[in-house]
């Protein structure tokens, strides 16, 4: 037999000694509340904490799992009844009236609330602290003998959970379950068993508990929830499902002594269920058949369930009780024939130059198990605690790789990886004990946070860089928390601290300085966190931190840089409510992005706000466009050129004498269309010049149209056209020809010509083809369609282009004569 | 003709999964609001809402009325409603006001408001500030691109244009980089970024902080490029008279979110008929990129082809007669709808486009690109705003004056804004003063060209003083620099030559061959010189703010031959024409890639100048 084997007599149960404990209690953890983390976590005691009397103030100590003092002092607060840690590693202390105050694994104080006034008034009996897939719970049990729920601390939502009938005294004992996304309690009256959700309370039976039981006097939940083991006054462990739907096992242990603690005691896919009782002095392992394992225990102890064992912590040790773990029993198991087993032997075998070793290699490749074997080793050597075994079983494993081609290497060198970071973690100064099924579980970010929650950066860092964690989650999430912690040490400068922190996190990817400043700045060292946000490289997140800092010209600039408008925004309103108006409007003054935002957003909500911008700027031109703007808003005629006088003196100081003009000139139509309505109730108002003009020549209003365009100086052209329209509109053509006789045209005669032809008449068309200058004759007869007189015309002017375009209006009906001419003075022209 | 047909024309994404992408979230949204509701929803979401989830669906995910925002008092007798908006300010104050109103009237109803693409700080505060914040729950859905076809992406924010260049609002930079963003995240990271332009610098940059933020993806990427160019780069483009058949369509038209309704002058009967424009449409797909001179023949050409087709069945047996009927029969029947809907187009388009006005007003734009005969143009310009010719089109040709010429004379300029202010009233005051901020209609500084200056200046000192000297000179006062820009880009072609339309050669034939597009043009000599060097005579003239960076995925050289290196994606922020989108068809066909045009909008002149009015402030 073999020097590890040792271990292995108790068929299916190993007891590993973790650590000696490095405490010294001086009456070991007797008469101590203890709370111990699970996954190695931290433990805490708390000496006669049930003394009352003021002046005896407790000492609450936390230690780590191999018992080195992290934190250690006197008791201030209230009476405790538990103590308890959450999953990240924070130590909750649950008083009687209700309070619940949280403190880091250093004993650094973190915040304190409260589980409701039903809870203070009728005060806590009992406490529950829980772990689920939603954070850390806590339930309570008050003196009114009702359930308390809250199944996570960091967003905490108060169940009251229903009345349970009959239920005169304390319960004999109740757990919290986590089913179907829910935590439920289960609580023992009597033999009667009770299932409290948040709506109801549900009687239950565990199916084929023994009859012979009055009374449920302990109960445990497995650490996945599945399961469930119940100890009756008669001394049976009846082991089953948690949904009590299926019964495991059921086991006298023919003790009817009062229990301490009972926990389940199973790896993840175990088929056996397995429960560990323990009383004053004894500890009983109960399993499926009838027999059970008793350890003597020297000393008063503690269980703390793992998720692939239980840890019993006394006063001066700390021990893994575990089922032996599957390919540990192939591989150690006296006389085992399993690859696995063979291929140790080969290798010690080999190791003594033995030729054995080939007869068992032979051995085991003859049955082609050598992969089975090289995979057994290594799953064992994880499995081992002992640095030297887990070397001997990872040697044989490489040893029979040799032989094997084609063998993924993942396995083999992750284990090894996994075994170091363990083996470095589980050091006695380290102090955290984890297992690798455990460790697993956990994932290697958890472990590195709960290396930072104890300051270990460097261990952490050296972790992180050893299993290649990409840097954002690694080596930055760390050097991040060493800073976090480097900003709060008073005795440096900040000088020192900054440069410190700069230096250390210069070339790590993915640091956000804006946390590490708000951490300084929440330590009241506002120089500091400026500093730091100099290194933050995203503008954006500076912005609120300065804002909170009270710093903000500077967050204002900084949200500008990032371009984001949202941010800018932020910054602008906060501006708004906290500065004057004056300083608000000078700070805005300096920042042009910020002001057109506002603007934008005035424009909408405060019209008011928009002006006074513009006043204060002394920006007379937009203040003109604004009463513009505004004028058009107002139904009123008198408000309406209120707000253009306005207008008009603005652009006077805004030295715009075009627009000042033009809006007077605008305020003096207004008034004349306004005049020109009440005498003739033609509508006006509003009209443009041009408009107006139009609608007065087309009610005969020629006077009044022939006023307008003196008064406002319209041209010659524009004032043409719109008589020679108003005149072919009415159709009235002798008034045209008239009109086109008054004086010489300053539009010339062709828009005569082809006024009447969109009106349709030729006749009077062709009155004016002869008054059309010579650059336009071509068009004009072609306009009348005479293509002979286009043709006369074109030929004359020597124009290709002309010639080209009367050529194209010919059509077959044409005279060939005229083709044949227009041709030859195209090709004259062309020579030229 | 038809440009879909190139041989060895890379394939581009299936961009249909951005639909299915949108879809499932609004369904999604919907359904946090469960039971019965009225939906109301932004006026201008509608048709994008369309393409995305019809009425069938909206009802299957109990929506039980539809109403469109009218900023009115509403009636509804729903408990719960549910509001799809743009974050506008307004939109945001007038459902402060509903729930205010049920507030007084002790009326209990829950409240949804749904922003998209985006939700804004603004909006909330309006919310709060209404004291309506605790009443209503806001949610975002993050439907940032609508695909309007094979190649046009388009954000459907016409409102980009004027926040952005003429309020100095830039909260659409970030939705615009979120975009990019999603498009990256489907289809593949980019290799190469170029730009210009302010906007476009952003808006690279909050694409590149989503990017560092983000998770890290290696996927074979189905882009090879991205060229960002803000609109304000080149105005001249969308100032100028469309002739291609999809701009045509879309100046006389216009095409709204990929459809056009033809009116009964197109469609020979009474009532109007909606059509999707796409290459769906095998007719349209033809003819869209052509030069409208080209459409009517093409298309009676087209409609002799289908006649052809339809002849068949004249001595067929009744075997033939069968399978012609069951295969070819509704395929032809199609083709005949379309084309005689697309005959009617054009049609009324020559009717209207091949009058003498039209032909005088591309005249007068040809000379005004050329810088030629201006007095005349000045004249024709008077002319138009005299006669009320067309209230947009005078101002379109009075900012083409301007940015050609690098501004009025004084004088001229005064004459000409007093002329409009009388025919179309003194509101257009605050028109053109936004016209001046954009530098769309300016009045030239007494005594100082710069150009003159530059070039006086050039003489004396060497190239980079000259450099720094324009600089400080354009910083005082934004010039269009179009004159010189056209020369050294040779973007009108030497006058007085031939240009056959039918067999475009070069860009320019998208304006009768007489102009190359700015926006193109710069385009082009990026991709071809892989970056902005020697180009820096010409990015000064445009004030700057280039950039070139190499993207993340550096492995792209290996495989430079797949089809992904030749699609480039160009995003126009504020807007681009369909002009454009012909004439980048037209580039990629020859140089052998496809581009993908993303645009914050479709615009045209019209939509131009009219988001610069100052009626709907």
């Amino acid at each position: 037999i073999c020097f590890v084997c040792a271990n292995y007599l108790h068929a299916y149960i190993i007891n590993i000694e973790l650590y000696e404990m490095g405490w010294n209690l001086k009456d070991g953890l007797r008469d101590c509340l203890v709370a111990a983390a699970p996954y190695g976590g931290p433990i805490a005691l708390l000496k006669a904490h049930n003394r009352r009397s003021p002046s005896a103030r407790p000492q609450l100590e936390i230690f780590s799992s191999s018992g080195l003092p992290l934190a250690s002092f006197p008791w201030k607060s209230g009476v405790v009844k538990q103590l308890g840690w959450t999953v990240s590693d924070d130590l909750l202390c649950v008083q009687e009236d209700g309070t619940l105050l949280v403190y880091d694994l250093l004993g650094g104080f973190k915040r304190h609330f409260s589980m409701g006034n039903e809870v203070s008034q009728s005060q806590v009996l009992e406490t529950k602290i829980f772990h689920s897939p939603y954070g850390t719970g806590v339930a309570i049990l008050t003196g009114a003998l009702r359930f308390t729920l809250a199944t996570n601390i960091d967003d905490i939502k108060l169940r009251r959970l229903p009345e349970v009938p009959g239920l005169q005294g304390a319960p004999s004992c109740w757990a919290v379950l986590t089913q179907d996304r829910q935590s439920k309690v289960l609580v023992a009256n009597g033999s009667h068993l009770f299932v409290l959700d948040n709506t109801a309370c549900t009687p239950v039976t565990p199916p084929g508990l023994s009859p012979q039981a009055s009374s449920i006097v302990h109960m445990c939940v497995s650490f996945s929830y599945k399961y469930l083991a119940l100890l009756t006054d008669s001394g049976h462990v009846w082991m089953g499902t948690s949904n009590l739907k299926e019964k495991l096992s059921e086991v006298d242990t023919k003790i009817k002594a009062p229990t301490k603690q009972m926990a389940w005691c199973r790896r993840p896919k175990s088929q056996q269920p397995s429960a560990v009782v323990m009383w004053d002095g004894l500890l009983l392992v109960v399993g499926e058949c009838k027999e059970t394992i008793q350890y003597h225990l020297d000393d008063d102890s503690i269980l703390v369930p793992e998720l692939d064992g239980v840890r019993i912590i006394s006063g001066t040790h700390h021990e893994l009780l575990q089922e032996v773990p599957g390919a540990c029993e192939e591989i150690f198991k006296i006389a085992s024939m399993a690859p696995g087993a063979l291929l140790l032997e080969a290798h010690k075998e080999y190791e003594k130059e033995s030729q054995k070793a080939d007869e068992y290699l032979r051995e085991i490749k003859e049955q082609s198990l050598l992969s089975e074997a090289v995979r057994q080793c290594v799953e064992a050597a994880g499995h081992e605690h002992e640095p030297e075994t887990q070397k001997t079983l990872l040697r044989a494993a490489s040893f029979g790789k040799c032989f094997l081609s084609n063998f993924p290497p993942e396995q083999f060198v992750g284990m090894c990886r996994d075994l170091r970071v363990l083996n470095a973690v589980r050091d006695y100064t380290v102090g955290i004990p984890l297992s690798h099924t455990q460790f697993k579980q956990m994932t290697i970010q958890v472990l590195i946070d709960r290396l930072v929650y104890r300051k270990l950066y460097p261990l952490a860092i050296e972790v992180c860089r050893y299993l290649k964690t990409p840097e954002y989650q690694g080596v930055s999430r760390v050097l991040k928390h060493w800073a976090c912690y480097k900003v709060q040490q008073k005795e440096e400068s900040d000088e020192v601290i900054a440069k410190a922190v700069s230096v250390k996190l210069a070339d790590a990817a993915g640091i956000s300085y804006s946390e590490i400043a708000t951490k300084a700045y929440e330590s009241g060292r506002t120089e500091l966190a400026i500093k730091l946000l100099e290194f933050e490289p995203r503008s954006g997140e500076q912005v609120p931190l300065l804002l909170k800092m009270k710093k903000s010209p500077l967050a204002l600039s900084k949200a500008i840089e990032s371009g984001d408008t949202d941010l800018v925004y932020t910054v602008v309103m906060y501006l708004k409510n906290e500065l004057n108006r004056g300083d608000f409007f000078m700070m805005l003054r300096n920042q042009p992005v910020a002001l057109s935002l506002y603007k934008q957003f005035c424009k909408h909500q405060e019209q008011d706000t928009l002006k006074d911008l513009f006043n204060q700027d002394d920006d007379h031109e937009e203040l003109g466009n604004f009463y513009v703007k505004a004028s058009y808003k107002e139904q009123r005629l008198e408000a309406r050129i209120g707000h253009l006088q306005s207008a008009v003196d603005e652009y006077y100081k805004a030295k715009n004498e075009f627009s000042a003009k033009t809006t007077e000139d605008e305020m003096r139509l207004l008034r004349f269309q306004r005049k020109l309505e009440e005498e003739k109730g033609e509508q006006l108002v509003g009209f443009s010049l041009h408009d107006t003009m139009t609608t007065l020549l087309s009610v005969g209003l020629h006077k009044h149209a022939e006023q307008l365009y003196k008064d406002f100086r319209v041209p010659d052209k524009r004032f043409w056209w719109l008589r020679l329209k108003a005149l072919a509109e009415k159709e009235d053509w002798e008034e045209l020809e008239k009109f086109s006789k008054s004086k010489k045209s300053p539009i010339g005669y062709l828009p005569f010509v082809e006024v009447c032809i969109k009106h349709h008449n030729k006749y009077e068309a062709r009155k004016y083809v002869s008054k059309v200058t010579l650059e336009q004759k071509v068009k004009a007869h072609l306009a009348v369609g005479d293509v002979e007189g286009a043709a006369e015309a074109a030929i004359e002017r020597r124009n290709e282009s002309e010639i080209g375009t009367v050529l194209s209006r010919c059509s077959a009906t044409t005279d060939h004569l005229l083709v044949e001419r227009l041709n030859r003075a195209k090709a004259t022209v062309a020579k030229k | 003709m038809a440009h879909t047909e190139w041989r060895d024309a890379p394939e581009l994404p299936d961009f249909s999964l951005l639909k299915r992408l949108a879809r499932d979230q609004l369904i999604f949204l919907l359904e946090q609001l469960p039971g019965k509701k009225d939906l109301f929803i932004d006026s201008d979401l509608m048709s994008p809402l369309d393409r995305i989830a019809n009425v069938t669906i909206l009802k299957q995910h109990e929506v039980d009325k539809l109403y469109k925002v009218e900023l009115k008092p509403i009636v509804s007798s729903s408990d719960q409603l549910c509001f799809l908006i743009r974050p506008r300010i307004q939109t945001v104050k007038w459902i402060s006001d509903l729930v205010n109103a049920d507030k007084v009237a002790g009326r209990f109803r829950r409240y949804k408001i749904i922003f998209t693409p985006q939700k804004f700080y603004a909006c909330e505060t309006v919310l709060e500030e209404q004291g309506v914040y605790g009443d209503v729950t806001t949610d975002e859905w993050n439907f940032y691109i609508l695909p309007l076809d094979d190649d046009i992406l388009s954000l459907e924010l016409p409102e980009f244009f004027r926040d952005n260049f003429l309020e100095g609002d830039q909260r659409w930079v970030t939705t615009a980089g979120s975009a990019l963003h999603l498009l990256q995240s489907v289809y593949g990271s980019f290799s190469k970024v170029y730009g210009i332009g302010r906007c476009a610098k952003m808006v690279y940059e909050s694409w590149r902080e989503l990017m560092e933020e983000g998770e890290q993806r290696t996927r074979q990427p189905e882009f090879a490029k991205v060229f960002l160019v803000d609109r304000d780069v080149d105005f001249v483009t969308p100032l100028c008279s469309q002739v291609v058949y999809e701009g045509l369509v879309d100046d006389l038209f216009r095409i709204k979110c990929g459809s056009v309704e033809f009116g009964p002058d197109v469609t020979s009967s009474d009532k109007s008929i909606k059509v999707m424009l796409n290459s769906q449409d095998k007719v349209f797909s033809e003819i869209r990129n052509e030069h409208f001179s080209n459409v009517f023949g093409f298309l009676s050409q087209k409609a002799k082809n289908l006649q052809t087709a339809y002849d068949k069945r004249r001595g067929m047996d009744i075997q033939q007669m069968k399978a012609f009927v069951s295969d070819e029969l509704k395929g032809l029947k199609q083709e005949h709808r379309l084309l005689s809907l697309h005959i009617g187009a054009s049609e009324s388009m020559m009717k209207k486009k091949t009058k003498q006005d039209f032909q005088e007003l591309l005249k007068t734009e040809h000379s005004l690109l050329e810088g030629f005969e201006i007095r005349e143009c000045i004249t024709y310009i008077e002319e138009h705003i005299n006669r009320q010719v067309s209230m947009i089109d005078s101002l379109r040709l009075l900012c083409l004056l301007s940015i050609t010429e690098n501004g009025l004379l004084s004088k001229d300029y005064r004459s000409l804004k007093a002329q409009y202010l009388q025919s179309y009233g003194i509101k257009h005051l605050l028109t053109f003063a936004n016209l001046r901020q954009l530098g769309l209609l300016e009045e030239q500084q007494a005594g100082e060209t710069l150009t003159v200056m530059e070039s006086k200046v050039g003489k004396l000192v060497n190239d980079k003083t000259v450099g720094k000297l324009t600089d400080a000179f354009s910083s005082l006062a934004k010039k269009s620099n179009f004159r010189a820009l056209s020369k050294r880009l040779a973007l009108v072609p030497k006058s007085g030559e031939e240009y056959d339309l039918r067999v475009p050669r070069d860009m320019a034939y998208v304006f009768s061959g007489a102009y190359i597009p700015l926006s193109c043009k710069l385009i082009e000599q990026v991709l071809e010189r892989d970056g902005w060097t020697g180009l820096e005579e010409v990015t000064r003239m445009l004030n700057g703010q280039e950039f070139a960076v190499t993207g993340g995925s550096s492995s792209s050289e290996a495989r430079n031959k797949t089809d992904a290196q030749r699609i480039v994606l160009v995003m126009f922020l504020g807007g681009c024409t369909f002009s454009e989108i012909s004439a980048l068809r037209f580039l990629g066909k020859e140089r052998g890639c496809r581009f993908i045009v993303v645009t914050t909008a479709i615009t045209n002149s019209a939509r131009l100048l009219e988001a610069l009015l100052d009626n709907h402030a």
